[in-house]
Parts: C-alpha cells; structure tokens; sequence
C-alpha cells in the first residue's frame, strides 16, 4: 500500500491539504470549511470508495481506501468519511446501494446490539456513534430471528442523544424504536457484528497511526525552532530522547495499522489470523497514542496546551479514536481469550502464520 | 514530513513457509535426540558444536552469502524465518550466531580473497565461533575512546591492551576486533581506529571468564601481550573503522532475536492462564501478544527493506530500541499477570523454573548491541536534531 501509486489516496491528500489545513481549520472556528471540504470530497467520489460501481460508489479497492484513512489521520480529518466510507463498505456487504450524502455505522460500540422484529422494524440503542448527529443515513447491523442483517436507515427516523467525543467530534447515541429501515437485507454467511467491529477497528487504527505521524512532525518541527537556554530545545538530549520514543510509537502504530489493512485487503475469511491482525492494531495503537500524544505534548510545553496551537487536534483526535469500535482493553480480552483457547503451543504457529 | 518513516507490510514469501516446516521438523529432532531441552533457556552449551555442524549441514548458515564462499545465495527473508524458530525453540546458537550474522559479511566486504575462501566456508559448515572486540574498560557506548593499540611492526602489527564484555571469546576461533592505529585527528575524534581479524589461537592472548548475575559465563575479558596479527588480517581501511562499524548497524539492530530473547515466558504464562483465564489474565495476554505480533510486523518489514537492497538505519535503530524494552519488561507483566495462578496446579511448573532465569537475564537487554541512549541518539539523528 505505498501512497505513490495510489491514485485515489493522492487526490484524498491534495483535497486535504487545500481545504482541511489544521491551522485554517483552528483559526476558523466556526465550522466554514466544512461544505466545501465535503463538497470536494463528493466530487472526487472519496466517501463511497468502498461502494461498487454498479452501486453508484467509486469502486475503490480496500487497500486504496486504507491508504485514504491514513491520510485522513495525518490530517485528524474531522468530518465524517472514514464514517461514510464504513457505512459504504458495510451496505455493499448486503449489495444495498447507498445515498450519495453523509453517513454513519451502527454500532460503533461491541457491546450494543441491534434487534430486527419479525415485522422487518428495527429496534435498540447504540452509543458512541461518530458524527450520528448531522449525518443523513445510517448503515446498521442487527440480528434477527433469522441471523444477521444490515440495512439502510434514515437518520430523521432515529432518536439521537448528542454527546461529543475527547476532540468535541459528535459522538452521539442512536436510538431505534421501532424504525422502518429504507432498505434491509441479510448479511452473507459468516458476516457478523465481529466482523463490523474488526473493519472499524482497523479504519480507527490508520487514522491514529496517521494522527501520530503529524505529531512527530510537528513535534520535530517545534523542537527546531523553540529556543532556550540559548539554543535549539532539540540539542537537548532529553529532548532527542523523548522525540526518539514518540518516532518508535508512531512507528509501532505505522506498522500495526498497515499490516492490518493489508491482512483486510487479501482477506478471503473472517479467521484467527484476521482477528490477530485487526485487534492488535486497535490495542497497539491506542497504546501508541496514549504514550504518543504524551510526549508531544511534553515537547511543546505550555503552548501546547493552548486552542491556539494545532497539537490538540492531533492529540485529541488520537485519544478519542481508541474508544470507537472497540476499546483497546476490549480487543485485548477477546485476543487474549482466543490465544488462550488455542493453546500455549500454538502461540508462535498463530503470530509467524502473519 | 520531517521524517518519513516507513513500514510496508512485507509478508513472508512461500518458499519461507516450506522453510519454517524443515526448521521444525529439525528442531524437533533434535530435541528429540536430547541435544537440548527447550524449556531450558538456562542450559549450558554443551553439545553445541555438533549442533553447529547439523546447522551447517542444512544450509542454513551463510545463507545470504555468495555459492563460491559456501553461501546459498538465498535471501534475507529466508535467513529471517531460520533465525526466529531457533531463538523460539531455545536451541543453542551461540557458537554460529555471531558469524553468521554479523562477521560472516564483516569479511565478506572487507577481506582479502584467501581469506573469504579459507574463513567463509568454515562458517558456512558451522566449524567456527565468532567474537566481537569492541568494548573496552573505558570505552563501551563511546567506541571511539578505545585504546588498545596496534603498532607496526614487521609483516604486520603487535597488539597490546584489553578488550572486555566479549561474549563467547572464551569459545571463539576468532575475534574481529578494533585497535587503535593512531591517535584521533581535532577533525574527527572517530579517526584513528581499524578493524582486524585476530585468530584466538594466537600467542599473547589471554582470555579471563566473567561470571554474570545469572550464573552462567558468556563474556570476558580478553588481554592481548604482544600480540602479532599479519598485514593480510587487518580489515578495510587502516584508521577507518569507524565507517565500517556505522553501516553493519542495520543487519545487527532488528533481526527477531532483538525481541525474542524472553519469548519463552510468554508462552510458559499462556500455559500456567490455561484455556480459561479471568478477565486480567486475557486482557494480560491480549496486549502483549498485540505488542509481540507488531514488533513481529516492524521486523520483518525492515528485512524486507534489506532485501530490497535499502539501508533503514532508523527503522533498524526503533525497532532494537522497542524490541528490547519489550523483551526487558515481558517477564516482569508476566510476573504480575501470574500471581493469582494457583502455585499447585502443575501447569505452573516451567513458568516457575523459568521465570527467574528471565527476570535475571532482562538488564542487560537494553545494554548488549549500543545501549538504549545510545539507539535514541541514531535515531534523533535520523530526525534531523543533531
Ligand atoms: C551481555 C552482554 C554482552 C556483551 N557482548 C559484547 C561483545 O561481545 N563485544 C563487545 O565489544 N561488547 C559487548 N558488550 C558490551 C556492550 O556493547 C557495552 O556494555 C555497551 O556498549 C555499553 O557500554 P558500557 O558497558 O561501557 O557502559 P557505559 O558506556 O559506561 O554506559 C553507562 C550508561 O551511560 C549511558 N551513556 C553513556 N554515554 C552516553 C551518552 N552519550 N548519552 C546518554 N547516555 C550515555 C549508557 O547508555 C548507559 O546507560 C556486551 C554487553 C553485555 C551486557
């Protein structure tokens, strides 16, 4: 997955360095740069990547749409693509078209669980649902008498309770009582609400990977031009030494978060070795942004800790995203029960079959 | 970006997989002979010279190297998947491991043709052990104080000093060592200083055991009096060394060996948890299988970029940093996650043999190979801050 012969990746990058600069965006405040962003986006056909042509989406692989959340994460993009593009993803999985406008996916949280009625209604809570709130349609998962299903559902029939996540982002609850959906199909056979959990999971992955790269460099970058004690705070050894920690966090995460799309993208199952790749990615990299985020702030001192200043949007955004789709001490309990089940002896089979 | 760090999510090609089923069919084998016990990570290397030569036998050392020194021209990857299922099952690699990983191309770059074909074959068939003379009392991270001398003389040079920490000299057949050949330069404090190829058999040396915290003797000190090495031993550059040791950096610093060395707590704790374990013990094992399959993952991608004939310096340099802290910290989690096992239950029993060897082994992981400040200092160079 290397961005230079990723076309779509590279229009995704250019349309966030025009229109989605961190320092524009802080600067602005009042959400302007939005519609244009989005329309852009639409334009280049970014937030249906995942839907099939013949679904009226781009058909974009799921490698190249990696490498756009990747880059979305550099930019701590803050509408909701990675949402729609999940969305897309998760609707194609039942070959429903989907609606060319804002998106979002339920549920984002492993523990909440979805009802279809006998009657095809559909019924339940679902929290911590990035950016419900201003989004026009919905893609959610529920189980039935019958298994698994997905549909399409328009956000104006649901209830939604607003919260924000760390970074201020919508972070709302859905709730679903009774709600007719506008489309709804089963989902295939060995497609479960695990499998939704482990795609998110991996999409929040790239993004924090991508978030702790801009840390670096912004980090870096500071430490370059802060002077104290009469010199550059970056010929501080202590300095180096912290700088060198967050370049091995990002790097962890780099590889965690690509390893596991790239296990995605040549996927023919939902099986151990999938299941390893994915949820280590979303412990190893909420842990990468937990000690990452840290240290960045630490580099840059107080004005760090400023709204003035971009690291927040970096940070924030890093820290927020360890809760959506399954928190990394979640993922880690289900890794850890699975290896467990399997055996002492098959530890190494499981980590060196990747 | 001020730095573009890359780690592409290289996968072992098939040929490795074919590779790893013979290596654990022979490491069964050999267990099965009684040449060592894998629950063992303690043992003392008795029967290793033999093990050296079945090594050998399978072609699996100089495995990168050029056919015409007894190499088989195979690829990094390859050499890869050898090095992580012996250091897995605990096999006893001592004897080959230095030469084959780092003196082996050592010569290969930089000594004369008789020597690569009388040394490089010896190697290829696991006959000859390998030691490193960098560190000196007064000279360990700051390789350039070294003081152990080389002085001309006829034919060749006469070597008077000591070298210290020099794991297996006490078994080795050679050493490659820097000595100090002139004094370094107002310039360059790093001139001055050149490599040489010492056989261990020489008269003048002088080889003291070190005993170490845990017990066993690895290292030494080695005292060199008068010393005679011939002019056809010396290696490279004369005052160059320096130049020589920065650029083996990268195949020394991320191999699997850089995060495996306490591994066998790991599965010992996955054993004691059994198939059930609470809600601690599965969160326990859950992330530090998520940390081993990542530093797994940076690994391999860094001897993908090896293969592909890159030099990643930092990449390398991040990956011994973490993989060491990784490897220093692993028996102490598992020392905390195995506390409410049941002591009785005989699953308990290798995890309890074991762990102290582990937790005594752990210091000297972040020391051995450049030391955790010293890594971070390549790597903020990496970043451009020095
Ligand atoms: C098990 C083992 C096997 C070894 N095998 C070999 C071998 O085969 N051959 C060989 O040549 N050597 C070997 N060594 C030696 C090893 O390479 C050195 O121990 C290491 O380079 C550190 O040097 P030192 O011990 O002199 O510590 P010092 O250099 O005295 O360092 C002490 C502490 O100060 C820190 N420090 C020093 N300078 C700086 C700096 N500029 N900035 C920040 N911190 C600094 C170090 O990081 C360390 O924490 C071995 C060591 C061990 C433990």
């Amino acid at each position: 997955m290397t961005e230079s012969d990723n076309i779509v990746a590279e229009t995704a990058e250019r349309i966030f360095a025009d229109l989605a600069d961190a320092q524009t965006i802080n600067s602005g405040k009042d959400g302007a740069w939005k519609a244009p962003l989005w329309y852009a986006l639409e334009q280049a056909g970014l937030p249906l990547s995942w839907v099939p042509e013949d679904c009226d989406g781009s058909g974009a692989s799921l490698a190249e749409g990696f490498a756009v959340l990747s880059a979305a994460g550099r930019f701590a993009l803050a509408v909701p693509l990675a949402e729609t593009m999940l969305a897309g993803w998760l609707l194609a999985q039942a070959r429903i078209a989907a609606p060319s406008d804002t998106m979002t996916v339920a549920p984002a949280h492993p523990k909440d669980r979805i009802t279809l009625n006998a009657d095809g209604s559909l019924v339940g809570r679902a929290r911590g649902v990035p950016f419900a709130k201003g989004a026009r349609h919905i893609a959610v998962l529920a189980h039935g008498a019958d298994g698994v299903a997905i549909a399409l559902v328009a956000i104006a029939a649901c209830r939604i309770e607003p919260g924000l996540n760390l970074a201020d982002d919508p972070s709302d609850t859905v709730i679903l009582n009774n709600v007719t959906p506008l489309a709804l199909k089963p989902a295939p056979a060995g497609f479960d609400q695990n499998a939704l959990m482990l795609m998110g999971a991996v999409a929040r992955s790239l993004q924090i990977a991508g978030a702790l790269e801009s840390m670096l460099d912004v980090s870096v970058g500071y430490s370059n031009e802060r002077v104290a004690f009469e010199k550059k705070i970056s010929k501080f050894q202590a300095v180096q030494h912290n700088l060198a920690k967050l370049a091995g966090e990002t790097s962890a995460a780099l590889a965690a978060a690509s390893s596991a799309a790239d296990a995605f993208a040549h996927a023919e199952s939902f099986d151990d070795a999938l299941f390893l790749e994915a949820a280590a990615a979303k412990i190893r990299c909420a842990e990468a942004a937990e000690k990452g985020a840290a240290i960045a702030h630490q580099v840059h001192g107080a004005i760090g800790f400023t709204q003035e200043h971009i690291l927040h949007r970096f940070t924030l955004r890093a820290l927020a995203w360890r809760d959506d789709f399954g928190s990394e001490s979640h993922w880690a309990v289900e890794l850890g029960k699975l290896v467990a089940t399997r055996g002492a002896d098959e530890l190494w089979p499981l980590v060196a079959s990747r | 970006m001020t730095a573009a760090l890359r780690f592409d999510p290289i996968r072992l090609p098939p040929e490795c997989e074919v590779l790893r089923q013979e290596v654990r069919a022979f490491l069964a084998e050999e267990i099965a002979a009684g040449t060592f016990d894998p629950h063992k990570p303690q043992r003392e290397d008795s029967d290793a010279p033999e093990f050296s030569r079945r090594v050998g036998e399978r072609g699996w050392l100089g495995m990168t190297w050029p056919k015409q020194y007894g190499g088989h021209e195979r690829s990094f990857l390859e050499r890869y998947v050898v090095t992580e299922e012996m250091r897995v099952a605990n096999a006893p690699t001592r004897r080959f491991f230095v030469a084959d990983r780092q003196s082996g191309p050592v010569l290969l770059k930089y000594a004369p043709e008789h020597i690569k074909m009388d040394i490089l074959p010896r190697i290829c068939r696991g006959e000859v052990c390998f030691s490193i003379g960098m560190s000196e009392p007064n000279s360990g991270s700051d390789l350039f104080a070294a003081k152990t001398k080389a002085t001309r003389t006829d034919g060749g040079f006469l070597i008077n000093g000591s070298k210290i920490w020099t794991t297996s000299a006490h078994i080795a057949d050679y050493m490659i060592a820097i000595f100090r050949t002139s004094p370094p330069t107002k310039e360059n404090r790093r001139h001055g200083l050149t490599q040489f190829l010492v056989d261990m058999k020489s008269p003048g040396i002088k080889v003291n055991p070190i005993a170490q915290i845990t017990g066993q003797y690895e290292f030494n000190e080695v005292v060199f009096e008068d010393v005679f090495v011939p002019d056809d031993h010396m290696l490279g550059e004369i005052d160059g060394a320096w130049k020589q040791a920065t650029s083996e950096l990268a195949y020394e610093r991320s191999g699997p060996e850089r995060f495996l060395e306490t591994y066998y707590v790991l599965t010992e704790l996955v054993r004691a948890l059994g198939p059930n374990p609470d809600i601690r013990g599965a969160e326990g094992i859950g992330r530090l299988v998520a940390q081993l399959h990542t530093m797994r993952r940076m690994s391999v991608s860094v001897a993908g970029m090896l293969q592909a004939g890159k030099e990643p310096v930092v990449e390398a340099s991040i990956v011994k940093d973490i993989g060491t802290i990784w490897e220093q910290q692993l028996p102490h989690r598992v020392r905390e996650l195995a506390a409410f096992v049941d002591p009785d239950a005989s699953n308990h029993a290798t995890l309890d043999d074991q762990l102290p060897f582990a937790i005594k082994t752990a210091p000297k992981l972040t020391i051995q190979g450049g030391t955790t400040e010293v890594l971070r200092g390549i790597i903020a160079r990496g970043l451009g801050l020095r």
